[in-house]
């Protein structure tokens, strides 16, 4: 088992054509994800060259795509002028799940995009996220195949190459990982830390679960209270942003809504209030999950 | 998330467009052009700073003139002074108003409820953020389905909190509902307007305004970008903006270039834990270039404090190669007077080491590594 996604995973790509998404294709197909198609409009019937010499069919609209490929998840690198529309394409056509790695599509957008998904039950990751990836049996995204490894510990984040960072340390240490996620780092985003948390629970694979936050906001805090309520695998945290500057990157409506300055401090905190260890270092990571495993 | 700031006198433009009672004004650079303005619009007049930094008023950038020998004073004093190490390059003149109630007003995109939300409060004035930590009731939300926009009665519910007077309520109304949509014309992460007064004739009017636009937005707003006031930014953070890279100057010596805000600040922390100081928050984004490298070296070696440089990249969409590519060509073109640590892993590594070791640079691949030696060369230097 995994959460999102595995070895059922039929993908599509949406920007199949474009540098990013060629790229990631193909590092997707040599990690073995089933991509059964790609969407470009006007380049129908083009195919694109993948790995070991096959083709994907190449399709102009997602539509078509699903109904001739059975696809169920969806990931989109279009540009960001496009994908709020690709998006809603996306969940229009009928996939299970659509994973965002477009990086720069406005938050306003994005405010009508999430109920528009939420409302037809499909589920959307990011966007500006690195995507997931179940080790050994499916990567839907960029993040870099070769650090992961399977085994107990389902990883979740809003930051990208922090993931990395702490994945490859416990790969390392030779403990494997259920899936890897990033939720995306913009103020609006599919998927939270409490979607992640409930199907890590509930995911028979899943043995323990790292958390990796970062400041500004409150979803660290609602996280917490979260698993003190609803999580009986044990939880490890790591905040980002012990040593940065306040106030430079949120203004302060952002804190004013949320009551908190959203600072590693209170973060810390309201993990250890709640059981949750938070480690100093990424590499702390691997000690405490050796010791709740 | 990442915003572009606009002047006081900008965002009161982008409510006047929209509608909103907002007094004149006039932006004066230099003192002989405050005495004018001021003459010209006549009666006392407040000479307001404009730079991208709160707290104006506390620093002395907001002043009364009764008369335009005095606002020529005042703009003497404040052209040139320094709020949060910004300098002031330009101030507002505008008429000074007599003040019956302040209240507060303003929309901004919350990650909670995944929506702009309106907050309106009573106390209105410069310590909204105080009234927030001290008496959360006395500010009102409302969070806005933007496929709908503001509802005329939800902004009726919204102005009733702050009025008990019929025409204020309508006024206000109307207030809350072009704000909307100055939010949304003008790709807003923030809309602000603090404080809304109203007078003792029973007007009400935005004596003070502040909007934040989502950099996102840019591309598809040209009339909105075109109110990016570059001089007033710290010269370093617009050159790393026009280079695609995220800069925020810090007061240590170990320059940062990391890919990915998190691991950037992952970095940071860690630089602080083996007891360093960094220089700076660097991330190149994404997609990386071997330009942006070049960039982000330039930018870092202007700062004489940096006695060392630490490269931490974890190639994922961003490929080592392309970075270590950017390092070989970065000193090429710069005199490097300081050392360089590098760390890079991930999606291209072997080409990344291979393409460094020709160079004469060796590359570790662990994080912890190359901050304690970095910390090392700097402590050292």
């Amino acid at each position: 088992m995994a959460i999102f996604a595995d070895e059922t995973t039929r993908l599509l790509v949406q920007g199949i054509t474009g540098r990013d998404g060629s790229f990631h294709t193909r590092e997707m197909l040599e990690y073995g994800t089933k991509v059964v198609g790609g969407v470009t409009p006007g380049r129908r019937g083009q195919g694109f060259e993948g790995v070991d010499g096959k083709t994907i069919p190449v399709f102009d609209t997602m539509d078509r795509a699903v109904a001739e490929t059975g696809a169920n998840v969806s990931v989109i690198y279009v540009p960001p002028a496009f994908a709020a529309d690709a998006i809603m394409e996306a969940t229009d056509a009928g996939v299970a799940l659509i994973v965002a790695i477009t990086e720069g599509i406005p938050v306003l957008d994005m405010a009508r995009v999430v109920p528009f998904v939420r409302e037809r039950k499909v589920r959307l990751l990011g966007p500006n996220c690195p995507g997931l990836l179940s080790p050994g049996r499916s990567k839907v995204g960029i993040m870099p195949g070769t650090i992961a490894t399977r085994g107990p510990v389902g990883v979740v984040s809003r930051s990208g190459t922090l993931t990395y960072e702490v994945v490859y340390q416990l790969t390392l240490a030779g403990i494997g990982q259920s899936t890897c996620i990033g939720i995306g780092g913009d103020p609006i985003v599919g998927t939270s830390f409490i979607d992640c948390l409930e199907a890590f629970q509930a995911d028979e694979e899943t043995r323990a679960i790292v958390l990796i936050g970062e400041i500004g906001g409150t979803d660290e805090q609602d996280a917490a209270a979260f698993i003190q309520r609803r999580v009986t695998k044990p939880v490890v945290g790591f905040i980002a942003g012990q040593t940065a500057p306040p106030g430079r990157r949120m203004g302060h409506a952002g804190a004013i809504i949320s009551g908190s300055a959203g600072t590693a401090a209170e973060k810390t905190e309201a993990f250890e209030k709640n059981g949750i260890p938070v480690a100093r270092r990424p590499t702390d990571v691997v000690g405490l999950i050796r010791e709740v495993l | 998330m990442i915003f572009m700031n606009i002047h006081e006198y900008q965002a009161k433009e982008i409510l006047r467009q929209h509608g909103i009672p907002v007094p004149p004004g006039e932006v004066a650079t230099t003192p002989a052009e405050a005495e004018r303005s001021a003459r010209r619009l006549g009666g006392t007049v407040v000479v307001k700073a404009q730079v991208h930094a709160g707290g104006r008023g506390k620093a002395g950038g907001v002043q009364l003139a009764s008369a335009p020998e005095q606002a020529r004073a005042h703009a003497a004093k404040i052209l040139g002074m320094r709020i949060k190490g910004l300098e002031v390059q330009k101030v507002l003149i505008t008429p000074a108003e007599e003040i019956a109630s302040e209240s507060y007003v303003g929309v901004v995109v919350d990650r909670a409820s995944q929506r702009p939300v309106f907050m309106v409060s009573r106390e209105g004035g410069i310590d909204i953020e105080e009234v927030a930590a001290r008496s959360p009731q006395a500010i009102r939300k409302l969070a806005v389905d933007t496929r709908y926009g503001l509802l005329p009665y939800q902004a009726f519910w919204l102005a009733a909190t702050l009025y008990d007077d019929a025409a204020q309520q309508r006024a206000c109304s109307k207030i809350l509902l072009q704000l909307y949509r100055a939010f949304v014309e003008s790709g807003a992460s923030l809309a602000e307007i603090n404080p809304l007064i109203t007078t003792p004739a029973g007007e009400v009017k935005a004596i003070d305004a502040k909007i934040n636009v989502d950099d996102n937005e840019l591309f598809r707003r040209p009339d909105i970008a075109a109110l990016r006031d570059s001089s007033a930014e710290p010269p370093a953070e617009t050159a790393a903006r026009e280079a695609g890279l995220t800069y925020i100057k810090l007061d240590g010596n170990i320059g940062a270039v990391v890919n990915g805000a998190g691991l950037a600040m992952a970095t940071m922390d860690l630089i602080k834990y083996y007891g360093g100081e960094p220089a700076n928050f660097l991330d190149i984004g994404g997609s990386s270039n071997p330009d942006k490298v070049v960039n982000a070296l330039t930018i870092i070696t202007s700062d004489p404090n940096v006695r060392t440089i630490l490269f931490n990249i974890f190639g994922g969409i961003t490929r080592c190669d392309d970075v270590a590519n950017g390092i070989v060509e970065a000193t090429r073109r710069i005199q490097m007077r300081v050392p360089l640590v590098i760390r890079l892993t991930g999606t291209n590594e072997r080409q990344a080491v291979e393409i460094l070791e020709q160079a004469g640079f060796s590359a570790s691949t662990s994080m912890d590594e190359v901050v304690q030696r970095a910390v090392e060369l700097a402590s050292r230097a």
